[in-house]
């Protein structure tokens, strides 16, 4: 009875994990974007035209990162082949300037997608020159009313201006601004500037349509965001457990500490996609016995994602490494951030193990040496010298990437530090 | 002009006399025996029969057409006037390089009996003037003086003149019976022709065997015997003389349209648009080269009743189904040579099938071809010619260029939907209002030729002169190899625009081909004049275009070539080849010889291959070798270390026997100065022009003239999207994606799309809004309170350092401070750099290699004021 009522529960944790995570891991689009309804209508109507009456056109969807912007545009893209005109008549092509980083890789690409007649099984024919007379050739032998649009989906459209003389967009600009094939370029960049990468030509070519997704959402409907996001779907099949979820929701978005949480998250970023993390964190400490997400655990989430990076490698490093970069910090002090070498660190710390020779061995200089390299290793100090062959170890400049704050906090925190250095480490000038 | 202008108001009466004495049945037509005619007003009527010498209204008044009189007939509701007469030709009618076949001087009362057939003989009788005396041949010619006689002595058969059979002058009125208008093509080969076949096929219709043409023709014509050269040379006479008849016929129409067009406005008369004086004008300029005397008739032009109008209707139909074998001069000419062997049964010679091979014969094919456009641009030339402004260059006198620029012109008048609405336009334009003299059924003729010729003409005037692309469809598509480039075709058709928004915004796509480019006349008058010497003189040159983007320079070149393929077509200057190519367009700048000779030669080498063959085609002489243009769109893209390519190009021309023009376009003006080694820069020579970025009223007359009568946008609107482009850019492009995406808003803004009205102001500043407006500070405005709190703190940083660059670390001791100020928790480094980060992506930031850490500098991308801004009125 007892065991049973436990799998139970636990196939209904594990449901509402899977149903949950879907939603924030992107898996699942939105039944509607929040927040950028008219964005969603001009894009729908434009690739509706392209796809219906075969016009041309050519768009930028442009907003920050995690902003929504392939969102959108699948939410569009969904709703566009759900029609039933539409469905079987637009050729979407996906590119992604991450993947197709010259205009080869792209070309064969696109040529693979629209799978046209020099394509057998996945390979794609031809050179280079002969892929571009190809593909341009069958967009020219195309006409607005019969043959397929083609939506060209460019996704992080900045990185393709960096091809050389940008010869894809420009053709494919050029075929949206010609009576050929009847085509859509959609973009999709983060980048608030990118009509200045394109070349004059290219530019006068694109239609100079931005949809920008910037959210200017408040901290009340970034909250009720929160508290759909986490609620369950009314198709959830127990109700009773329905009802429980989503009223312990209800409540863990009422609590004063949850909200300061999603009020810190909210000053940092707006997007959903770093919520979705915190949310993510939380959820997984549901489990079969605490049904529920409590405060704690939001709170344990933030902690997490809050942490600074470099505070952990602090933790790990020895006494050694740490008196050096102590030694370093005064260093700093001293000369206002200019940059210093090994001699100097060597010195600084040798002055210290004078004052305070009981406390602490005295190394050799090879040990330190090491201890100083295996500092540049973990990426503490930089070299400043992009010359490192010429000079020796001992005399290269280094700079510490270090901010005093949080060597401070990593020497709290470090367990059973000497106080003596802890004291080197507070007193102002070595 | 003047004075036949105020004779033409005193209105002529004419009443059949006698009573009818013959009826046709098949023609349902009567004949007469005398027409009256009287001047209103005056009491003398003057007494016209068959057998007498007449004098026929054309647009010169000075000399009027002379005709013998052979018959009158009219139609049952004695409406219609008709006239069967013999014409006569003054020496100024025959064609310039003719007159001196003469071989003396010529009596300025001397009229020759003409025996070509490219004359309808059939006019309407209302336009006979008065009668003259006529002289035999075996007087002397008298004192110059006595204006009312004329004298004949020689005939003229369109090719020589011949002394005149003095049976023809015999007083034979009736004699001649009413035969339906002599056909003009022999009736034999007219069954073979299907009307319907007309339009659409046309325009790729091959050569007409020229063997089959002459056999026809001597088999069916009985008055004259003439060979098939003979023939074209009657038609091409005819093609832009209008006819006799017509010049007539046109008048009448265009009385007839008076009734339509508003009463107070008395538009300059515009007489007889047909003949003489157009004619001498254009044959004048026309006829210096040998060729040009051999042209292939407008039948069109002969409509006179119903059965001329379908011979005309035959005729193109039965010479496409001869042509189709041929492969006309977009193939190679052994091809043509051979199908002309197979298809001619009498054995033609070698020398036959040379001639047949000649570019005048392969002219004429394409001439028919293109005939019905070409009907409706001889009328609307010889309509307008005194109109055209006098301050032309000699070389655009030419008829070619004049056609042009007329048509330019005309675009611009009139933004008539059609061409057919463009051609009664004109009629009504150009009439005065004067009674209606024309039977109402010999209207519904007029009407019907004209529908029929302004749909052909716009539908090859619309085709586009490319040669079609080249690519064979192999046989096995499977391999790679011999692929056919092509999209699939959509399962359900495009939907057509359904509202007058969708209309505009379709016609407003920069895709959509106006049918004219308005606000570029003398660029393309100055490209045309170019192109067209060089291709005339068989002979190479280089030209470079510049101009920044969106002000028409591809598009100006290839309504250049379109024009000029018109003309080629119709045989007034040579027929050439055009080759473009783009910088753009291909990979590498040597993938442009393999382009080149790809689309010269459907041969697909490499590149090293290719400028090898190039070369030697070049600079090798060749029999029968046509001039190729050469359009080189981006040229600055074509640019190597070593600039072998440019230098190619451009030497090229230079060679003697290359026949080559090339046109390039670039953006900059100084390209040739700052990119190209002198070698180059020299051979590019000094033909340049620069495209200005287009003026606000340019731009408002492109938007106007491509929304054409569709009435979708407010003036005001129009006007600002003009002024503000033109002062932005000047890019056409951009005006026209401006005005589309104000239709959208326009039809967004309200609830029924059907309902959707004008496009207003405020449609157009949202537009603008939208393109021109700088994110920037929207962006930083819907920032995080943390991203704004580091934005501040990089001003501060700045402020205190006094440089435009400070690295995070120093700002981020700045964003602690102000975080502490604002009474924010501090945040961690990590977090800080992930705020930066994130500006830094949306380049509100520019940032350095993340990699560095801390330590990378950081600037603003915005100006410190925008920043302020934004910020502040975030706060208020």
């Amino acid at each position: 009875m007892c065991t049973l009522s436990r799998q139970r529960k636990g196939s209904i944790h594990e449901l509402v994990q899977m149903i949950l995570r879907e939603r924030f891991c992107h898996q699942r689009l939105p039944e509607k974007p929040v927040g950028m309804e008219s964005q969603h209508k001009h894009l729908l109507e434009l690739l509706r035209r392209t796809a219906v009456h075969g016009e041309s056109n050519s768009v930028l969807i442009v907003g920050p990162r995690g902003s929504g912007k392939t969102m959108l545009l699948n939410c569009v893209l969904r709703e566009l082949l759900e029609v039933k005109d539409v469905n079987k008549n637009v050729l979407p092509v996906h590119l992604n300037g991450l993947l197709q980083t010259d205009d080869r890789i792209a070309l064969k690409e696109i040529t693979r997608q629209l799978n046209l007649e020099n394509v057998v099984g996945d390979k794609v024919f031809g050179s280079f020159a002969e892929n571009l007379a190809f593909l341009l050739e069958a967009l020219k032998k195309g006409d607005r009313s019969s043959s397929r649009p083609v939506l060209f989906i460019l996704d992080e459209f900045d990185l393709f201006a960096h091809h050389k003389n940008q010869t894809l967009l420009y053709n494919l600009l050029d075929v949206s601004q010609s009576a050929q094939a009847p085509v859509a370029v959609i973009g999709l960049t983060c980048r608030l500037d990118v009509l200045e990468l394109l070349e004059k030509r290219v530019k006068s070519r694109f239609s100079h349509r931005q949809i920008h997704l910037l959210s200017s959402l408040s901290f009340i409907q970034y909250l009720d965001n929160v508290r759909s996001q986490l609620s369950l779907p009314q198709d959830f099949p127990d109700t009773n457990f329905y009802d429980e979820w989503n009223d312990g929701i209800k409540t863990l978005c009422e609590d004063q500490s949850v909200v300061d949480v999603l009020q810190r998250h909210y000053n940092s970023s707006k997007d959903f996609r770093s919520l979705h993390l915190l949310l993510m964190l939380a959820l997984s400490r549901v489990s079969a016995s605490k049904p529920a997400i409590k405060p704690t655990d939001l709170l344990e989430a933030s902690r997490v994602c809050m942490v600074d990076s470099k505070a952990n490698i602090l933790h790990g490093l020895s006494i050694l490494e740490l008196c050096l970069i102590i030694a370093m910090k005064h260093l700093n002090d001293i000369y206002e951030g200019e940059p210093f070498n090994f001699q100097m660190v060597h010195n600084e710390f040798k002055k210290f193990l004078q004052r305070k020779s009981h406390s602490i061995h005295n190394f050799d200089k090879p040990v330190v040496i090491k201890a100083f390299e295996h500092l540049q290793q973990l990426e503490l100090i930089k070299s400043m010298d992009s010359s490192t062959a010429k000079i020796q170890k001992e005399y290269q400049l280094m700079k510490l990437l270090l901010d005093h704050s949080q060597i401070m906090e990593a020497l709290q925190k470090y367990p059973q530090c000497p106080t003596d250095v802890k004291q080197w480490a507070m007193s102002a000038f070595g | 002009m003047v004075r036949y202008f105020t004779r033409l108001r005193m209105r002529r009466i004419y009443k059949w006399g006698g009573r009818p004495y013959i009826f046709d049945r098949k023609l349902k037509s009567y004949g007469f025996e005398y027409l009256n005619m009287s001047v209103e007003g005056q009491e003398a009527v003057t007494t016209v029969t068959p057998g007498q010498y007449i004098l026929i209204e054309g647009n010169d008044d000075e000399y009027p057409f002379v005709a013998k009189l052979l018959k009158f007939f009219g139609d049952e509701s004695h409406k219609q006037k008709k006239a069967l007469v013999q014409w006569f030709l003054r020496l100024s009618e025959v064609p310039q390089n003719k007159k001196l076949l003469l071989g003396r001087s010529p009596h300025p009362q001397e009229i020759f009996y003409y025996l070509g057939r490219a004359c309808d003989n059939e006019i309407n009788a209302e336009s006979i003037l008065g009668t003259v005396q006529h002289v035999p041949e075996d007087t002397p010619f008298p004192e110059p003086g006595t204006k009312d006689t004329l004298y004949v002595k020689l005939s003229w058969d369109t090719k020589a003149f011949n002394v005149l059979d003095p049976v023809l002058m015999q007083d034979t009125p009736a004699s001649t019976p009413p035969k339906p208008a002599l056909p003009l093509f022999p009736p034999c080969a007219s069954p073979t022709a299907t009307p319907v076949s007309r339009g659409p096929v046309r325009r790729a219709l091959p050569t007409p065997d020229p063997t089959v043409m002459r056999r026809a023709g001597s088999v069916s014509d009985t008055r004259a015997t003439m060979s098939a050269g003979k023939r074209s040379t009657l038609e091409a006479e005819s093609i832009h003389s209008a006819s006799k008849l017509s010049a007539s016929k046109i008048l009448s129409a265009k009385r007839r349209g008076s009734a339509a067009d508003t009463p107070g406005v008395r538009k300059k008369l515009q007489l007889s648009p047909g003949k003489k004086m157009t004619r001498a004008d254009v044959l004048c300029e026309l006829l210096d080269e040998e060729m040009e005397s051999e042209k292939v008739i407008s039948l069109k032009l002969s409509s006179s009743v119903s059965h001329s109008l379908q011979h005309g209707c035959s005729l193109s139909p039965m010479r496409s189904g001869c042509k189709t074998p041929n492969g006309q001069r977009r193939f190679p000419w052994k091809l043509s040579s051979i199908s002309l062997d197979r298809l001619s049964p009498t054995a033609l010679g070698e020398q036959d099938l040379s001639r047949a091979t000649t570019p005048s014969r392969r002219k004429e094919s394409a001439m028919a071809i293109r005939k019905p456009a070409l009907g409706v641009l001889a009328e609307e030339d010889s309509e307008d010619s005194p109109m055209q402004p006098i301050a032309l260059t000699p070389r655009s006198k030419r008829k070619s260029a004049q056609l042009v620029s007329l048509r330019i012109r005309k675009q611009l008048n009139l933004l008539d939907n059609t061409q057919k609405l463009i051609s009664d336009g004109d009629d009504d334009c150009f009439v005065p209002s004067k009674k209606d003299l024309q039977s109402s059924s010999d209207s519904e003729e007029e009407t019907m030729v004209r529908k029929t010729r302004g749909r052909n003409g716009k539908a090859s005037a619309r085709t586009p002169c490319k040669t079609p692309s080249k690519k064979v469809c192999m046989v096995t598509p499977s391999t790679p190899r011999h692929a056919t480039p092509s999209i699939p075709s959509r399962t359900v058709p495009a939907r057509q625009p359904g509202n007058i928004l969708e209309e505009a915004r379709a016609r407003l796509h920069v895709s959509s081909v106006p049918e004219s480019l308005p606000c570029r006349e003398q660029e393309f008058q100055d490209i045309y004049n170019f192109v067209e010497s060089k291709v005339m003189d068989g002979t190479g040159g280089c030209m470079y275009i510049s101009g920044v983007p969106g002000t028409g320079k591809t598009a100006t070149i290839h309504e250049v070539i379109r024009c000029l393929q018109h003309a080629s077509d119709m045989d007034e200057i040579p027929t050439f080849r055009f080759i473009e190519i783009n910088g753009m367009k291909m990979t590498d700048p040597h993938q442009a010889y393999v382009q080149i000779l790809q689309k010269l030669t459907d041969q697909k080498v490499t590149a090293d291959h290719a400028a090898a063959l190039l070369e030697k085609r070049f600079s090798n002489p060749a029999p029968k070798k046509e001039t190729t243009v050469l359009l080189v769109d981006e040229l600055d893209l074509l640019w190597t270390r070593k600039q072998n390519v440019m230098y190619n190009l451009f030497d090229w021309p230079t060679r003697r026997h290359a026949r080559l023009v090339v046109l390039t376009i670039a953006n900059t003006m100084d390209l040739p100065e700052r990119i190209m080694i002198n070698r180059v820069a020299s051979r590019l020579g000094l033909t340049r022009m620069s495209f200005q970025p287009y003026s606000f009223k340019q731009l408002q007359q492109i938007i106007t003239s491509r929304l054409n009568k569709v009435k979708a946008f407010e003036e005001d609107a129009l006007q600002l999207v003009s002024r503000k482009v033109a002062a932005l850019s000047g890019d056409a492009r951009r005006c026209l994606d401006i005005c589309r995406r104000a239709t959208e808003i326009c039809e967004h803004s309200t609830s029924h799309p059907s309902s959707a009205g004008l496009v207003r102001m405020n449609h157009v500043m949202e537009a603008l809004d939208e393109m021109f407006s700088s994110s920037y500070i929207t962006a930083i405005r819907c920032a995080s309170l943390q991203e704004q709190l580091f934005l501040r703190a990089v001003i501060a940083e700045f402020r205190r350092l006094g440089l435009e660059e400070a690295t995070f670390q120093q700002v981020f001791v700045q964003h602690r401070a102000l975080s502490r100020v604002e009474g924010l928790q501090p945040i961690s480094v990590s977090e800080g750099l992930a705020v930066c980060q994130r500006l830094g992506a949306c380049r509100l930031l520019l940032l350095e290699a993340s990699r560095l850490d801390m330590l990378q500098r950081v600037r603003l991308n915005v100006s410190q004021d925008d920043v302020l801004y934004a910020l502040k009125a975030v706060r208020d």
